[in-house]
């Protein structure tokens, strides 16, 4: 059997195996700590920022900190929910999300995050910067209006033979996604469902899918992201 | 004493955020009570009469007259409340932002599927009496002070009644987490 | 076509890691990178295009599109703007027909900006077909655009030489050392070679201990202990490498250009030091493509030290130490000078920084225990080795020993390079490099601090103004907002993206700093920049991002005064929105001249 270890977040006292990634021990504790970018199974990025919490004090994203004995976590104070709340409003302006008018609406993760955290309005001037739209591939297309550049679709979807099929492209605010048209070709239609669920946008969506789930119905229609572990009771 | 007085104004809206605000079922028997209204299609009271204390705007600025009617409603109202995603980010509007003027001009007037054909000399409507179409369609905020934002597409009635009251009243406004929505 | 890349592909090996050195050649063949060359080599490599294109897209001097048969790179420097910029820029667009960002039509030309080239002494500066044309001036400018029009080569128009190596043949340069002060360290008398052989008396951890006791701190600005960090590498079992910090691209420093030119036996020397600390088999210099110049002497002198067995097997007759050095060159990022960014470029990926931890003592190039070290640092060690860390100790103040490379500019009479110990303070340096009414001064360059006079008092070591050497001199009739502008749009330009508040807030903040300069500015304005600002500096990976709102922040402490003038008092809300603009494109369509 592998170690057990201890550590705290806002006080409440969580175990965790020894080695484990601190957002889904939390998980595990009943403790939701907001990201856009993780994806379980997959290398962390800690690029979204959002999972920011303090360590021994210190400034860290939880996706990329591996848990030692006696961590003590801050998760919900107030600078650090203060700091997630501006970059999710940050990501609002950076891109062009027309809510209503999103196939993904509902089961948005950031959107969900905009709720989540009260966000009526960005406190930042929207830019309405133009975004590229490639719709080449045949089952899929990728609507940079919308994208968030997480790197979820970077860094989990590839082809059989480990290439990939999304990559980024340029550097800074100028930075996108891009795919490979080649690769894309031979995408299956289950491939195609799997990228357009790995992203927590509706930046890559499915052909001839649409919208899908009645409004009441979706994901986050009636209750907050992260409430599904929160309900978590532990022993 | 008197009641607090609403105005009410749709710009580049669809009127949805009026028709939510309709939507709160019989306590607009309640709202009657509670406010009048000036300037606001309700009522089709065309022009402010008097200086007003909630003023509700729907939709974003697409154009010169938007921006008129706006700047009116700031100087006419003391609360200025954007209700919807229109007002609060340019919405559905605003999805034309990136597209030269000219093109979106053209595809309404010469080249859409119900204007093909039918406009030979090739007008763009340039009437000195219509109001200007903007380089892009601009949040009210951008444009005035904003006091309070509802956002929704539109704001669910609940939201819409419950800052109504909240304004009224000087209570914390109640923000549940099914009202606040984006969509 | 298609052999030409095989070819080249074939020398790295089929090497994926290699992939800047194999978009360097396939470039240099003709001029850029076509979309076909990018499939060939997607596909010997058997990775995607996609994946090739990432790595190519990152970096400013690699491009998918021609750049011109004369490819123009001007400095985008603060100090560049200084000394003249603009006239420079204008000049060069009006004789070439063409404006930055774009190619002449008939392709002679192609113009463009860059991050600054580390030539702040002798600005404006530009890089022409890899060239450095220091101190441009219109004249000059209309003389080489028609020379070259007449059929002359860029090389034909070197027109001077700089002093030491820069007038030998290797190095063929007008660049200019401006070395204006010697100290006792890196610029003391050297003879190549002869601490090398020290290592047949001291052990790899006598050497590191030796550093330690030094208190020798990384000269790169971050202060980590060399001796320490060393220790910490050999640690962790396994293959290790060491890496050399040249890619010194924080606007205003220049030092390790000049070291590169008068002291590379040095540079190698210290690399091949930390390589016996450490135990590794293999060093690579990390040059930035700026200092390409200087390639054809640091291959030289590389040659010379194999010859004499000072790099190879049995190095200095220690048997057993083997080590060997590679130069890298980046492709234009500054970001590739924080270390962990600097890993992934040299795998050939973008210079995206990594997260910590783990540290590239533990995993660090090919996964593998690495060392990164700058420039000055591993010539520091040489000298240690050579004289004693107590004779080291005997220089600098109480926490900081030694001595540090200054790279002052700017308005002062004598822009250029100076060793001093540490401890001087920055009146002193300013006193030594000449400067005149000086309003302001940029230490540590833009992720640094800006400084008014009531802290030229303040000591420049580690307990008081840590610096990584840039020390920008900002006149009386200068500007701060302008200064903190060109430093916003530097850092906006220089962000990797993947951070997502570098990536955006950055812009955010640079918007809202363009509002207030064009005179809309409302009180709360200001108290919105030091309030995202300072998230900055939680909320990202790296150095780039973290302090990428210094200059606003520092700026706003120190000068003030210099945002609310530009904020009409009273006033609390404008949005910039102008109706008379916003209604003149479609006024313009659709055939109407309405009144303003």
């Amino acid at each position: 059997m592998s170690e057990k270890i201890k550590f705290t977040i806002d006080g409440k006292e969580c175990f965790a195996e020894k080695g484990a990634n601190l957002i889904e021990a939390a998980k595990e504790n009943g403790v939701y700590i907001p990201t856009l970018c993780h994806l379980e199974g997959v290398k962390p990025a800690g690029s979204c920022r959002i999972c920011n919490v303090k360590i021994n004090g210190r400034p860290m994203t939880a996706c990329t900190t591996t848990l030692i004995e006696g961590m003590n976590i801050e998760n919900n104070v107030e600078d650090i929910q203060e700091l997630r709340k501006i970059i999710i409003e940050t990501l609002f302006v950076s891109g062009n999300h027309y809510c209503p008018a999103c196939e993904k609406s509902g089961n948005c993760e950031l959107q969900a995050l905009g709720y989540r955290f009260k966000m009526l309005v960005p406190r930042f001037p929207f830019e309405f910067e133009e975004k590229e739209v490639d719709a080449e591939a045949p089952k899929i297309y990728i609507d940079r209006n919308r994208c968030i550049l997480c790197k979820r679709c970077v860094r989990s979807l590839k082809t059989e033979d480990g290439k990939s099929i999304f990559a980024v492209q340029g550097r800074g605010y100028k930075a996108m996604i891009n795919i490979d048209h080649e690769l894309a070709m031979n995408m299956t239609d289950e491939e195609a469902t799997h990228a357009m669920d790995t992203c927590p946008v509706g930046s890559i969506l499915k052909k001839e899918r649409g919208y899908y789930d009645p409004i009441g119905s979706r994901k986050y229609d009636k209750k907050p992201i992260g409430s599904e572990i929160e309900q978590i009771v532990t022993n | 004493m008197s009641k607090p007085i609403v105005a009410t104004t749709s710009l580049a809206g669809c009127f949805g955020c009026h028709m939510s605000l309709l939507d709160i079922d019989e306590r607009i028997l309640d709202l009657i009570d509670l406010v009048d209204f000036n300037k606001s299609p309700i009522d089709d009271i065309k022009e402010f009469t008097q200086m007003c204390d909630i003023g509700i705007i729907e939709g974003g600025c697409c154009n010169s007259e938007n921006i008129h009617v706006l700047k009116d409603f700031r100087k006419n109202c003391k609360i200025l409340v954007s209700t919807g995603e229109c007002a609060i980010m340019g919405g559905l509007p605003a999805m034309r932002n990136n597209i030269p003027i000219k093109e979106c001009l053209e595809e309404a007037y010469l080249d859409g599927p119900s204007t093909k054909g039918h406009n030979p000399e090739g007008i763009l409507p340039n009437d000195e009496e219509l109001p200007i179409i903007l380089d892009k369609v601009y949040p009210c905020h951008e444009i005035v002070k904003i006091d309070y934002y509802l956002p929704g597409c539109p704001p669910r009635a609940d939201l819409i009644w419950n800052a109504l009251v909240a304004l009224v009243t000087g209570d914390e406004m109640k923000l549940p987490y099914e009202v606040i929505k984006f969509d | 076509m298609s052999s030409h890349i095989q070819n080249i592909i074939e020398k790295y090996g089929k090497d994926a890691t290699r992939l800047m050195d194999i978009l360097h050649e396939a470039q240099a063949k003709e001029g850029f990178i076509s979309d076909e060359v990018v499939k060939e080599i997607a596909s010997q490599l058997n990775i995607s295009k996609v994946d090739v294109e990432q790595t190519l897209t990152f970096y400013h001097f690699f491009s998918k599109k021609p750049l011109g048969k004369y490819t123009i790179y001007l400095n985008n420097s603060l100090v560049s703007h200084m000394m003249g910029r603009e006239e420079v820029a204008h000049a060069f667009e009006k004789v070439t027909g063409t404006k930055f960002g774009s190619v002449s039509e008939d392709g002679q030309f192609g113009l463009y900006n860059t991050s600054c080239i580390g030539m702040n002494d002798q600005e404006p500066a530009a890089i022409i077909n890899g060239i450095v044309f220091p101190k441009m001036t219109t004249y000059r400018v209309k003389e080489i655009i028609k020379a070259f029009r007449a059929g002359e080569s860029v090389t034909d128009m070197i027109n001077s030489l700089g002093g030491g190596h820069n007038q030998s043949d290797l190095v063929h340069s007008m660049v200019t050392n401006n070395l204006n002060r010697r100290g006792a360290v890196i610029f003391s008398e050297f003879t190549p070679g002869d601490t090398l052989k020290k290592i047949n008396s001291i052990s790899p951890k006598e050497l590191i201990d030796e550093v330690k006791k030094s208190n020798l701190r990384g000269r790169g600005g971050a202060g980590f202990p060399t001796g320490l960090k060393w220790d910490f590498c050999t640690k962790t079992p396994g293959e290790r490498y060491v890496l050399c910090n040249a890619d010194e691209g924080e606007p205003g420093t220049f030092k390790d250009r000049v070291i590169l030119t008068e002291r590379p036996e040095m540079v190698f020397e210290g690399m091949t030091l930390a390589g016996y600390a450490i135990g590794a088999k293999l060093g690579i210099l990390y040059l930035r493509e700026e200092y390409r110049y200087l390639e054809k002497q640091l291959e030289t002198v590389l040659l010379g030290m194999r010859g004499k067995g000072l790099l190879g097997r049995n190095i200095a007759g220690k048997e057993g130490f083997d080590y060997d050095i590679r130069i890298q060159f980046g492709a234009g990022a500054y970001v590739c000078g924080e270390e962990s960014a600097l890993i992934e470029s040299c795998e050939g990926k973008r210079g995206e920084p990594r997260n910590r931890p783990p540290f590239p003592v533990q995993v660090g190039y090919l996964d593998k225990p690495t060392v990164i070290n700058n420039v000055e640092s591993l010539c520091s060690v040489v000298k240690i080795l050579e004289k004693g860390a107590e004779w080291y100790k005997s220089m600098g103040t109480k926490e900081t020993s030694g001595t540090k490379l200054l790279s002052i500019s700017g308005d002062v009479r004598y822009p250029g390079v100076f060793e001093v110990e540490w401890g001087i303070t920055v009146q002193e340096a300013l006193e030594m490099s000449g400067a005149m009414n000086v309003k302001a001064v940029q230490v540590g360059g833009p992720s640094g601090r800006l400084i008014g006079p009531n802290e030229f008092h303040r000591t420049i070591c580690y307990e008081d103004l840590p610096t990584g050497g840039a020390f920008i001199v900002i006149g009386e009739g200068r500007k701060i907002l302008d200064v903190v502008k060109n430093f916003m749009d530097f850092f906006i330009d220089e962000s990797c993206g993947s951070c997502a508040p570098c990536r955006y807030l950055t812009v955010i903040l640079r918007n809202k700093l363009n509002k207030i300069m064009e005179g809309k500015g409302v009180a709360s304005d200001l108290d919105d920049l030091v309030n995202w600002g300072k998230q900055m500096k939680v909320a990202n990976r790296c150095g780039l991002g973290q302090s990428a709102a210094n200059p606003i922040l520092s700026s706003i402490e120190n000068f003030r005064y210099e945002y609310e003038a530009k904020i009409e008092k009273g006033k609390d809300f404008d949005t910039r929105f102008d109706l008379n603009k916003a209604i003149q494109e479609s006024s313009r369509a659709v055939g109407r001249f309405p009144e303003a």
